[in-house]
């Protein structure tokens, strides 16, 4: 008896539901192997036919072209198991790969067709040889990297243990920011690997920007209709409960296309008069809302743009603001969609090549052949600053063809309930800059901190981050290294663990640039050492000596202990810049390991790989 | 098990402060300042180290503009120290002059030099990092701030009377010698500040202050005669100088002044000094150290509000005081000799010498050498020191004096002085002889303002004096002080401004021009407005009523606008 997908595929009329004997489920079996099925099943008792099950799906996991069932399969269904599915696994930093791959299975459910849903990393990568139809949903962290649920099957694809797949029929959806240089690096790599290993892409990858939403959506239609083709059957979804983190935390109606109105409580600056940075401290009402959060976890917040940039922005171009455009089927003002609906703040290096091109700019024009000077260029300056390199008419219609659609912020929280109840709190940096004479300010920074006023309203959701967790286990250590306004998420695990009297050590990192202006939450980490909560903070000011002391300076001066505590089981957690610090710590905390550990480059490489893993070295870097 | 009590005379007194037990497990005034000096999550100093400071010269302080405002963005009070250095006599050399100007540039908040009435400057606003920097610094020019805070025997302050220079020379002389024969012997502060060995101490090193020290701060002065600078009767202890001929020979000695009180406690007050006589200059330092021990043995050590030697005397007796000293010291007190004291302010211009040289007096409003818009005094100064051979002397007016100046020089002196809006011929009589105390937004024991109030208000008194006729050599001495602690001797002027709570003020009238009288309150917890209408109307009678020369303080008391304090215990609250 064969389970054999390609078999199945072709006998589309046993999927109309006429075996009556059977359950309802359709069959994949033709009439010959259904009518054999049929005899042995009816001389058998349930229990005889439970033991059946078990035998039957033992030797479906040796069969190497046989789907990776989920484990929770019902007994009964044995014979009526679908012989093809559509496996989604998705590689996620943030939660926007797991929410499109999310929306990717409820689509598939939808149209019937059998699908498991796999966080990457409880997939195991050897299992991809018994799939058929898998779609990898995959964002790129950082600097080009793997999402660190996905480091494993990343790495197991790319190493010799990885197995050929020529039976498998894949597709990927790259989720990234086009303003990094390795865009949708992860999604590349895994579309290569899958390749490489002899797999048949059965769509294009697509690789998304940071409005992806669109995109996404009329991909994922695509893909479902090709799958649909392949496995034509119908099926009741089978549906993988997630793993860790999940489970704890209550589903909200609310969510990115569905934000909660919640109301501003505060917006208390927390850096001191004579500080170079304005630093936020953000105090949102949840107040009636049900939404949970749990240490750890983002806050997205959608945001308004100033109406003084947009009118800034029209009269560069050459346009009043009444011009009337369209978008997403709705007729509104160009100063309006400026305002509500599209990115008018940060610049990308699309948005260069095409203002460019339309401006006929000598000087952009120089930057678009040269991709590195390019890329800098878009992250250093605003899309107002690129429009005033040449001063260019557009149409309201060509402008926002320069634009990307607005998307909400996410930000690290920075409470966790069990001390804030109904509140969510966020460290929010503001961004300020001098262009020139005038001043360039962040879209949603901004936003939460200068035109909002306390008591107003804000559509906010939060984003779950399942890679960023504290330890189950209240009795492990805890290292947390968050500079600047990484310092986030550590003021809620503290607040959380110091709710949930957890008995594990914490050692807080904290730096900044000056001690008397910039030491975020400084009193509040007072107590906690006083408490006896916090079991050890240092701090490093960068510029209150002449030579620089960071984060990482600290941590090699307390190498040995460090050492002792990753020996005794601590977790390590990073939060904040991605570009220097996150790779400056990770350079310190290798160096420890050779030190102390007396090990290899490469093994002290190896260490923080395997913790990584085991999560024990969770990072929330951006 | 009962605390210890304190017991002088048979005398119970009560347990002892808690200050008693810091100092007694401090080490030798050690404490764990070290421990505290490697702490990076806080800007001040814990516990029992906070206090501690204070006997190494340091107050632990914070800008109190912006106190409430921190607090708001979770961040602590803006914690720094104020330093306070240890200059007898407050004569000070260019060389150190440049060298503290620089360091106030670089590494405290405020950049400024502040002259104080305890004839010393004032470092305000150094964070933490920089302290051991700070004495580092001070100890290469030969400068240090050991005992000008705490329950010690502080800065001890000289006439800076340049004129009579000879007698200024060895009354300065004795200045020193009293303050290195009274100062702590640990040697916690070459430890902590300069990285000094680490030396055991016992109480053998410490015979005239013990591993106690002393119950409360303690003050001593030189004066010479008919000066009073530095005003006596606002110090423990007091070497009047006497001269034979030009020639120091001997002192009267004078002890028990005070002018801290506490306000509603009328077991506090201030307090004049009693003569216990005259003593020959060898016996100099004996009687020193006997007035010191004998404040260290019977001083309260129970109640710090009645601990100082002041105090000491009205409960034991000044004549029961002054045997055990005669005791103690081995001498015999004679009767004092005749001297007077006519004035207190300092001579502000040129004078010169006997010796021939010239001494310029710079006004400093409220001893604060910062660069002001317009007027770039601490500039202004450091470029005198640049060309200066002479020494400089800060005043117990918190005055500048550049002191010793050639011919060659002075014109060049006085033209820098000039430019740098040091030397102004616009300053009135009135706000020579104004002064106030630090206050807001650095001390942490203010109630209201003090140094940044005067200007203003000497400018307001100007208008009174002007609106009634008065001669522009008419003035008032006026002194206002952010709290009844004391550092403004508002206790003994004849116009006296006692911080209460944020713009309100206690206002004592009749004090004397020499400084030999405490004035009492007129009025209780007014405003500023209240205080002006007030004295609106009292130098209105002033500038018709008085007799001849008659002072504002003499002609309040005279008629009966206010009572005069002769005995402060019986009189000041009456």
């Amino acid at each position: 008896m064969s389970l054999n997908k390609k078999e199945s595929s072709s006998n589309t009329e046993l999927s109309q539901g006429n075996t009556p004997e059977l359950p309802s489920i359709a069959s994949p079996l033709n009439d010959q192997q259904l009518n054999q099925l049929q005899q042995t099943v009816t001389s058998l008792s349930s229990q005889q036919l439970a033991w059946v099950s078990g035998y039957f799906w033992g030797l479906s996991q040796n069969q190497p072209a046989a789907a990776a069932a989920p484990i929770s399969q019902a007994a009964a269904a044995v014979a009526a198991k679908p012989a093809g599915k559509l496996s989604i696994i998705f590689a996620s930093q943030t939660g926007n790969a797991k929410g499109v791959a999310e929306a990717l299975e409820q689509e598939a459910k939808a149209q019937g067709i059998a699908v498991a849903l796999y966080d990457a990393s409880d997939y195991k990568g050897k299992n991809l040889a018994k799939e058929t139809h898998v779609i990898v949903v995959a964002s790129t962290n950082g600097e080009g990297e793997a999402p660190d649920n996905a480091i494993e099957l990343h790495e197991f694809l790319q190493s010799k243990k990885a197995p050929k797949l020529p039976n498998l029929n894949y597709a990927v959806i790259g989720l990234g920011d086009s303003s990094y240089e390795f865009f949708c690096q992860t999604g590349k790599d895994f579309d290569s690997y899958l390749s490489k290993l002899g797999a048949t892409s059965f769509i294009d990858r697509i690789d998304c920007d940071v409005d992806y939403e669109a995109q996404a959506k009329e991909w994922r239609g695509k893909a479902l209709e090709s799958v649909k083709e392949a496995l034509s059957f119908g099926s009741e979804a089978e549906i993988v409960q997630l793993p860790v983190g999940q489970a704890a935390v209550g589903h909200s109606q609310y969510n990115k296309q569905n934000p909660y109105t919640a109301t501003l409580l505060a917006s208390q600056k927390i850096t001191g008069r004579d500080s170079g940075k304005d630093v936020r401290h953000i105090e949102i009402d949840l107040d009636g809302s049900g939404i949970t959060y749990q240490p750890g976890d983002a806050l997205g917040v959608w945001y308004e743009n100033s109406s003084e940039l947009a009118n800034a922005i029209l009269a560069k171009v050459g346009l009043s603001g009444v011009e009337s455009i369209d978008v997403e089927g709705e007729s509104l003002s160009i100063h309006s969609a400026l305002v509500a609906k599209y990115e008018i703040t940060s610049a990308n290096p699309q948005l260069v090549s095409k203002f460019a091109e339309l401006s006929g700019s000598k000087k952009l024009q120089k930057l678009v052949d040269d991709k590195d000077k390019l890329r800098e260029y878009a992250s250093n300056t605003q899309i107002i600053d690129v429009l005033g390199e040449k001063k260019t008419k557009l149409t309201a219609e060509e402008l926002v063809g320069l634009l990307r659609g607005l998307t909400p912020r996410l930000y690290s929280i920075a409470s966790a309930q069990s001390e804030v109840e109904e509140e969510v709190h966020l460290t929010v940096g503001v961004v300020e800059y001098a262009q020139g004479d005038e001043t360039r300010f962040g879209g949603a920074s901004s936003f939460l901190s200068h035109r909002l006023e306390e008591g107003a309203e804000v559509k906010v959701f939060i984003e779950n981050n399942n890679n960023f967790k504290l330890p189950q286990d209240d009795n492990t250590p805890v290292i947390m290294i968050g500079p600047g306004t990484g310092i986030a998420p550590f003021r809620s695990f503290l607040q959380e663990r110091d709710n949930r009297d957890a008995q594990g050590k914490n050692w807080l990192f904290f730096g900044d640039r000056t001690f008397t202006q910039d030491f975020l939450y400084q009193v509040e980490w007072q107590k906690y050492l006083k408490s006896g909560l916090l079991t050890q903070l240092d701090v490093a000011f960068s510029r209150d000596q002449q030579d620089k002391i960071y984060v990482q300076h600290r941590i090699l001066e307390n190498g040995e202990k460090l050492w002792q505590w990753i020996q005794d089981g601590a977790y390590l957690y990073i939060c904040g810049d991605a570009t220097r610090m996150a790779k400056d710590v990770h350079e310190a905390l290798i160096e420890i390991a050779q030190q102390y550990g007396k090990l290899s480059r490469q093994q002290a490489e190896e260490l923080m790989n395997n913790l990584r893993k085991e999560k024990r070295y969770q990072r929330d870097v951006y | 098990m009962s605390k210890e009590q304190q017991q002088v005379l048979g005398e119970v007194l009560g347990p002892l402060a808690d200050n008693e037990r810091l100092k007694r497990e401090s080490n030798f005034l050690r404490g764990t300042i070290e421990q505290d000096l490697q702490d990076r999550i806080t800007g001040g100093f814990t516990a029992d180290n906070f206090q501690l400071i204070r006997f190494h010269g340091m107050y632990q302080q914070d800008d109190r503009d912006i106190r409430n405002e921190r607090t708001k963005q979770k961040l602590e009070p803006l914690h720094n120290v104020m330093l306070r250095a240890r200059m007898p006599g407050g004569v000070i050399t260019p060389t150190q002059w440049l060298a503290i100007d620089k360091f106030a540039t670089d590494h405290s908040l405020y950049g400024s030099i502040r002259l104080t009435t305890r004839q010393t400057f004032q470092f305000h606003g150094v964070l933490k990092p920089n302290i051991k920097l700070m004495h580092q610094t001070l100890n290469s020019i030969g400068i240090d701030s050991i005992a000008t805070a705490g329950d010690v025997n502080r800065n001890v302050l000289c006439t800076t009377n340049p004129v009579e220079s000879e007698l200024h020379q060895e009354a300065y002389e004795w200045a020193k010698k009293i303050s290195e024969h009274l100062l702590p012997k640990t040697k916690a502060y070459a430890e902590i500040w300069l990285d000094g060995e680490k030396v055991e101490t016992t109480e053998d090193d410490e015979p005239i202050l013990g591993k106690h020290y002393l119950p409360r701060k303690f003050k001593t002065t030189v004066v010479i005669p008919p000066q009073n600078d530095v005003d006596v009767h606002a110090n423990d202890l007091n070497f009047v100088a006497i001269a034979d001929q030009g020639k120091l020979v001997g002192f009267n000695v004078l002890v028990g002044g005070g002018l801290a009180m506490t306000h509603g406690d009328t077991s506090t007050y201030p307090r004049r000094a009693d003569d216990f006589g005259y003593i020959p200059l060898d016996k100099t330092l004996d009687v020193a150290a006997a007035v010191v021990t004998t404040q260290r043995d019977w001083g309260n050590r129970s109640n710090r509000k009645n601990a100082k030697t002041k105090y000491t005397l009205d409960r034991v007796g000044s004549d029961v005081f002054k045997a055990e000293v005669e005791k103690r010291a081995g001498v015999v007190f004679e009767s004092s000799r005749p001297y007077e004291f006519t004035e207190r302010g300092d001579r502000i211009g040129w004078v010169e010498g006997i010796d021939g040289k010239h001494h310029l007096a710079l006004f400093i409003e409220n001893g604060r050498l910062l660069d002001f818009p317009g007027k770039p005094l601490k500039t202004g100064v450091a470029e005198i020191a640049k060309i200066h051979k002479g020494d400089f002397r800060m005043t117990a007016n918190q005055n500048l004096i550049v002191a010793g100046v050639s011919t060659a020089n002075k014109n060049k002196i006085e033209k820098i002085a000039v430019a740098h809006g040091l030397m102004d011929t616009t300053v009135s009589e009135q706000r020579k002889n104004s002064m106030a105390c630090v206050a807001f937004p650095t001390c942490p024991l203010a109630m209201a303002e003090a140094e940044r109030f005067l200007p203003q208000f000497v400018t307001d008194i100007e208008g009174l004096l002007d609106k009634h006729g008065l001669a522009k050599e008419d003035n008032i001495i006026m002194r206002v002080t952010g709290c009844p602690n004391g550092c403004g001797r508002a206790m003994l002027a004849e116009i006296g401004l006692v911080g209460k709570a944020p713009g309100r003020y206690n206002l004592h009238l009749g004090g004397n021009r020499g400084g030999t009288r405490v004035p009492k309150m007129y009025k209780e917890n007014i405003t500023e407005k209240q205080i002006l209408e007030d004295i609106d109307l009292l130098v209105g009678r002033w500038a018709k009523e008085r007799n001849h020369n008659e002072g504002f303080g003499d002609f309040t008391i005279r008629a009966g606008i206010i009572e005069e304090v002769v005995v402060s215990k019986r009189d000041f609250y009456a």
